[in-house]
């Protein structure tokens, strides 16, 4: 063994080790996530703040939207909505990977690194590229005076929350699948789909029938659409309201963590 | 042994109803070169992951520099290079990027990694390739390459599965020619391989595996000595006439297999028993006289071919 090597601080730092070398793979595609994370919110930004936005306040006026212009209504969600698409992309596909197509958990494992700063590791990176695409939709918000600069800056530590609260579960559940073309298929019909419809991105989720809000209360994007909403236009939620929403995503982060390290653990000593 | 670097004593896993490893000991002492020779599903690839200090065990004790690798398996792992049957290499890198991750994930330094690097290029033959994309190699380079960055930590034991699996004869004997070095700079080599040319040239001492257990152990010749003649004598007579003349060459040696192709005929003088069977007027389409091989004890000890 090399006398360099020191097992105690790779107890410490293993997680980091693993996020620095998905961030050098992550860094091969730089252009095609800059495109996406550049191109993705204009065009949002476009299309509802120029033509649907203009439609909707010609019908109702702000007043559905507690006086808030339409697109500034649905940035909020929009910025989370992005934070939770990007750390999707950056657990779901390494983990798969990971386990599957490539197989580089099992290289890095046989190494002093653990399963658990593995998924640590993979996580950390995700957030990264989460922080980095919201950094981008942020500063498009306020050039296309959508939000004004200030105390709308929450918008972004919240999406990222938001997205870090769903990404923890996606981690466990990529780590859990063996086949991963239904759970393409279920994911993104069935969970990214409903959730962005249904979660008060476009409407307040008070206007759907009573039975469609539950797909609200579970949604992360919900949480954090609220509490972006209440962090940049004071949209009038109440405190307790506000607690629940961020408790809601923390206990959903660390119970997703909690099973998803646990998951890698078990997977990579099969 | 007196203080071997791996001890093994009654390992078993099992898989759900299924017995993967059944109830095996040896012992690895330090610079030796130890072989699992086996067929697919003897079980070689799970003691492997055992040793390596990934996957659990059911029952049975595992000692590795005096550690169990279950409860220790960070710090036993970082005496460990491992290169898994399948190159797990990160495609999207090139050849330095892989090697300089993987020593970082043993907390190396940039300084040592970037030295290093240098040396295990000139070991792998890889200089020319250092800045190429890892998916644009040959089998025989990923192969060296894995090797290498099994290597970048300067490990006590090598861990090697089935190292020369999928490589064309050349890439194969590039490769045995670079162990062969490892193994002379006293590097402790723990290999498995289906092939018993490989077992034969690589290693000191191996078990022979089958179905989960330990069929024999001991050095490629002594194990040849202690279960096969000197020499064999191949004879065929065409598919439908092997089985026909068999009950009559039988007589004939000291012991004879019947394959489906031909037939091995055991004895210490094969060209006194080729002539023996012409003057008989059996006359084989074709004959070949060779040393017993490590082939030849696995047939005798499980009635059945390595490569199936």
């Amino acid at each position: 063994m090399n006398a360099g090597i020191d097992v105690p601080q790779i107890q410490r730092f293993g997680a980091l080790y693993i996020a620095a070398a998905r961030l050098k793979s992550m860094s091969k595609w730089r252009t095609i996530i800059a495109a996406v994370d550049v191109g993705n919110p204009l065009f949002y930004l476009i299309a509802v703040g120029i033509g649907i936005g203009v439609l909707v306040e010609q019908g109702s006026g702000t007043s559905g939207t507690n006086g808030i212009k339409y697109i500034a209504f649905i940035a909020p969600a929009l910025l989370a909505n992005t934070a939770i698409t990007g750390i999707m992309d950056e657990t779901v596909f390494p983990t798969i990977e990971g386990f599957k197509w490539r197989k580089l958990f099992f290289a890095q494992n046989s190494t002093p690194i653990t399963g658990r700063q593995i998924a640590l590791g993979v996580y950390l990176a995700a957030l990264c590229r989460a922080i980095f695409s919201v950094s981008i939709y942020y500063i498009l918000l306020l050039a296309f005076d959508v939000v004004n600069f200030g105390i709308s800056f929450l918008l972004m530590p919240i999406a990222v929350l938001g997205g870090g609260a769903f990404g923890a579960l996606m981690l466990f559940a990529a780590a859990k699948i063996e086949k991963e073309d239904q759970f393409f298929n279920i994911l993104g019909r069935l969970v990214i789909m409903p959730m962005f419809l249904f979660s008060g991105t476009f409407f307040p989720l008070s206007s759907m029938p009573i039975y469609l809000q539950p797909i609200g209360w579970i949604s992360p994007l919900w949480h954090a659409t609220e509490l972006g909403r209440e962090a940049a236009f004071d949209y009038g939620i109440s405190s307790t309201m506000l607690l629940i929403h961020l408790t809601f995503l923390i206990t959903m982060l660390v119970t997703g963590l909690k099973l998803a390290t646990r998951q890698f653990e078990t997977r990579l000593a099969k | 042994m007196s203080n071997p670097l791996i001890s093994v004593g009654g390992l078993t896993k099992v898989f759900g109803d299924f017995t993967a490893v059944n109830g095996i000991d040896f012992d690895v002492a330090k610079g030796e070169s130890f072989g699992l020779l086996g067929p697919n599903g003897a079980g070689k690839s799970t003691t492997m992951r055992i040793l390596a200090a990934t996957s659990t065990r059911t029952s049975g004790t595992v000692e590795i520099l005096d550690k169990d690798p279950e409860q220790f398996g960070p710090l036993v792992r970082a005496h460990l290079g491992v290169v898994p049957q399948q190159d797990n290499l990160d495609g999207e890198l090139t050849v330095t990027e892989n090697l300089y991750i993987y020593g970082r994930y043993f907390g190396l330094s940039k300084k040592f990694i970037k030295g290093k690097i240098e040396e295990l290029l000139e070991f792998a033959q890889l200089e020319e390739k250092r800045d190429v994309k890892v998916e644009a190699l040959s089998g025989g380079m990923k192969r060296r390459l894995t090797i290498a960055r099994g290597l970048v930590s300067e490990p006590d034991i090598l861990l090697l599965d089935e190292p020369t699996t999928g490589l064309d004869p050349q890439a194969r004997h590039i490769l045995w020619d670079r162990l062969f070095r490892l193994k002379e700079q006293g590097v402790t080599l723990v290999l498995t391989t289906h092939f018993m040319d490989e077992a034969e040239q690589l290693c000191d001492r191996l078990v022979v595996m089958d179905n989960g257990a330990i069929m024999a152990e001991g050095s490629p010749s002594g194990l040849i000595k202690q279960y096969s003649s000197k020499e064999v004598l191949e004879v065929r007579f065409g598919s439908d006439r092997n089985k026909e003349v068999a009950p009559q060459l039988s007589q004939m040696c000291e012991r004879m297999e019947t394959l489906p192709d031909r037939v091995l005929m055991y004895t210490e003088d094969g060209e006194a028993l080729l002539e023996e069977i012409t003057k008989i007027k059996l006359h084989p389409t074709t004959s070949l006289v060779r040393r017993s091989s490590l082939e030849d004890v696995f047939l005798r000890l499980t009635g059945r071919t390595l490569i199936e």
